[in-house]
């Protein structure tokens, strides 16, 4: 620890919150979201699926807070459990697109021959927009989460394995990485010991960026009839279920949204204040 | 020079191959029968062997793939399931709203963006460096659908302003054509906006840093006039280079716009066939979304030849 670090958590959190406003809001806001999914059944809510035709499209009030939908379904129970489906696509294809991509790039990073191989196909499938690779994979298979984690992580896996191919290539020149060479350190532990610690702070940013991304990719394709199945709430197709009664019932499309927008943004700032913190060369450009 | 920009182009070609091979083998990636899925839950035997046959599932797989690239290099993109129309066909009948939608955003964006991040750049840690950046986290936060419909209730519904939805052709005349146009292209390319304008900003500020740039100051010329023929003369590269990879995130959000604002193009020609399950209509707009991405692209490298004198491949 430096020598001028703060002694009490306290005073830390109150240097953190002067030096990175934002990235304290964002990760306050992301705390909120994330107590929110896990606490859906003890936070008022009714069951999301509950169809009460008496209700119909009632705008928010004190006894449906968010107001209800076209079937007479609560919209804040809504809201609040699609946030389980919004982050658990979100985190999942983080983890998943990172792990996978981070293998591919290393190996591909170091192996000159299997590096155009490798990179030609990423060239390729970048070039395809990610919401259309997802499209075209949730059209083949049966709407469901998972299937939905599978399609977008397929599509966000090119990018990490750009990000983590660039810094192989830029560190196996480095002197530590040619010293362990030298003294006869084989592949996996020159990949895992040498240049993995080294790419972990880009590759935890990289991740916030995906964990949103995912989030906006998702709740796109359950608003083109291409995501989660109608049955689980999530906040793209509580938007697509209400898009066609904006002019009615403008909440039903205008709450999700902006709670996707705001915690889209959380993970955003989030993600900005990491990256200043854990590389300030990079701080500087962007 | 003729040479290099030969060489680029036929650089090219790889790509488009495997984008291709792509696309054509997502088919076969798909756990279960494809065939079966696309046929949809209440389909017949007979109604799953038709589609089966139609898409040519019931072919070996290397009779499939020739064929799938003699019709490709023929220009034929294959038959829709629903419409029995060729998906070419189709396809030529919905891209002029969609090709007018994205040029005209990306012609708006190029003039605000590269100003805006120039501005945010030259009074950095200012509030216009504050607020250009924050309108930079905002698009990137706020997805097409959410900020179309806040347009749509803001200004087609509250303010009366402008249509609420729907497109006129520019030959129904420039003014409808316009007043149809504005609000989906605002949507659509707010997070281009965002990418190009924090871009621009960031590669002047690496450019400012530099030796040269502190030459131009001692010898006295004037700030904004270094910043422009300066600095942005040789942050030129990464900036166009955003403005082309950046094209991904309008052919992407331009399917999704076109569903909100109810446009008759290739979004709308995706969306109908996802409900229909019409797998040819979505594998055809996959590749001529991607083709239209690797030329820009394509473009965007053979400009900076022509631009930057330094580059040789």
């Amino acid at each position: 620890m430096p020598a001028d670090a703060p002694e009490t958590s306290r005073e830390w959190l109150r240097s953190l919150l002067r030096t990175h406003p934002t990235m304290v809001f964002g990760a306050v806001i992301l705390v909120l979201a994330f107590s929110a999914a896990l606490l859906a059944p003890w936070l008022g809510t009714v069951d999301p699926l509950r169809i009460e035709p008496i209700a119909r499209l009632r705008p928010p009030s004190a006894t449906h807070w968010f107001g209800t939908d076209i079937f007479g379904r609560d919209l804040w129970s809504r809201v609040i459990y699609g946030a389980r489906v919004s982050l658990t696509v979100g985190v999942a294809v983080a983890a998943i697109s990172i792990s996978i991509g981070l293998v591919i790039g290393l190996v591909s990073g170091y192996l000159r021959r299997v590096d155009t191989i490798v990179m030609r196909l990423m060239d390729a499938m970048m070039a395809i927009p990610a919401i259309l690779l997802a499209i075209a994979l949730m059209a083949l298979t049966r709407p469901s989460v998972r299937n939905v984690i599978i399609a977008i992580s397929v599509a966000e896996i090119p990018r990490v394995v750009r990000l983590v191919r660039s810094m192989v290539l830029s560190l196996r020149d480095e002197v530590y990485v040619q010293a362990a060479v030298t003294i006869g350190a084989r592949l996996p532990a020159i990949l895992l010991r040498h240049i993995l610690p080294n790419i972990m702070a880009p590759l935890l940013v990289q991740g916030t960026y995906i964990f949103a991304a995912a989030i906006i990719i998702e709740a796109a394709l359950s608003f083109l009839g291409a995501g989660t199945p109608a049955e689980v709430p999530s906040w793209g197709n509580i938007i697509a279920e209400g898009r066609n009664l904006f002019l009615l019932a403008t909440w039903i499309v205008l709450i999700p949204g902006l709670f996707l927008s705001v915690t889209v943004l959380a993970i955003n700032l989030l993600g900005d204040g990491l990256r200043d913190a854990l590389d300030p060369r990079f701080a500087k450009r962007l | 020079m003729l040479g290099l920009i030969v060489r680029r182009i036929f650089a090219t070609i790889p790509v488009v191959a495997i984008v291709s091979i792509i696309v054509f083998s997502l088919i076969y990636l798909s756990p279960g029968d494809p065939a079966a899925i696309i046929a949809g839950d209440l389909a017949t035997t007979e109604d799953v062997d038709r589609i089966r046959a139609k898409l040519g599932l019931d072919q070996p797989l290397h009779i499939q793939f020739g064929r799938w690239v003699w019709r490709l290099l023929h220009g034929d993109l294959g038959i829709s399931i629903f419409s029995n129309l060729p998906v070419q066909r189709l396809i030529g009948q919905r891209i002029e709203p969609t090709l007018v939608l994205t040029v005209t955003t990306t012609l708006w964006v190029i003039l605000t963006a590269i100003p805006m991040g120039i501005l945010a750049a030259w009074r950095a840690g200012s509030w216009i460096d504050r607020a250009v950046m924050g309108l930079a986290v905002l698009g990137f936060s706020f997805p097409s659908f959410v900020i179309g419909y806040i347009l749509m209730f803001v200004i087609a519904v509250k303010l009366e302003l402008l249509p609420v939805q729907g497109y006129a052709p520019l030959a129904d005349g420039i003014v409808p054509f316009l007043r149809s146009i504005i609000l989906p292209s605002l949507t659509l390319g707010l997070v281009y906006t965002a990418l190009v304008a924090r871009m621009t900003r960031a590669s002047l500020l690496e450019i400012l840093g530099q030796d040269y740039m502190r030459t131009a100051r001692a010898k006295g010329l004037v700030p904004m006039r270094i910043l422009l023929r300066h600095g942005l003369k040789n942050a030129a590269v990464p900036i166009v280079t955003t403005l082309g990879a950046g094209i991904a995130l309008l052919i992407g959000g331009v399917v999704v716009t076109e569903s909100v604002f109810g446009i008759p193009g290739l979004g709308r020609l995706t969306v109908d066939a996802i409900v229909r399950r019409d797998y040819p209509v979505i594998q055809g707009v996959m590749l001529v979304f991607a083709i239209a991405y690797v030329i820009i692209n394509l473009v965007v490298d053979l400009i900076y030849v022509l631009v930057d004198p330094r580059i040789r491949y």
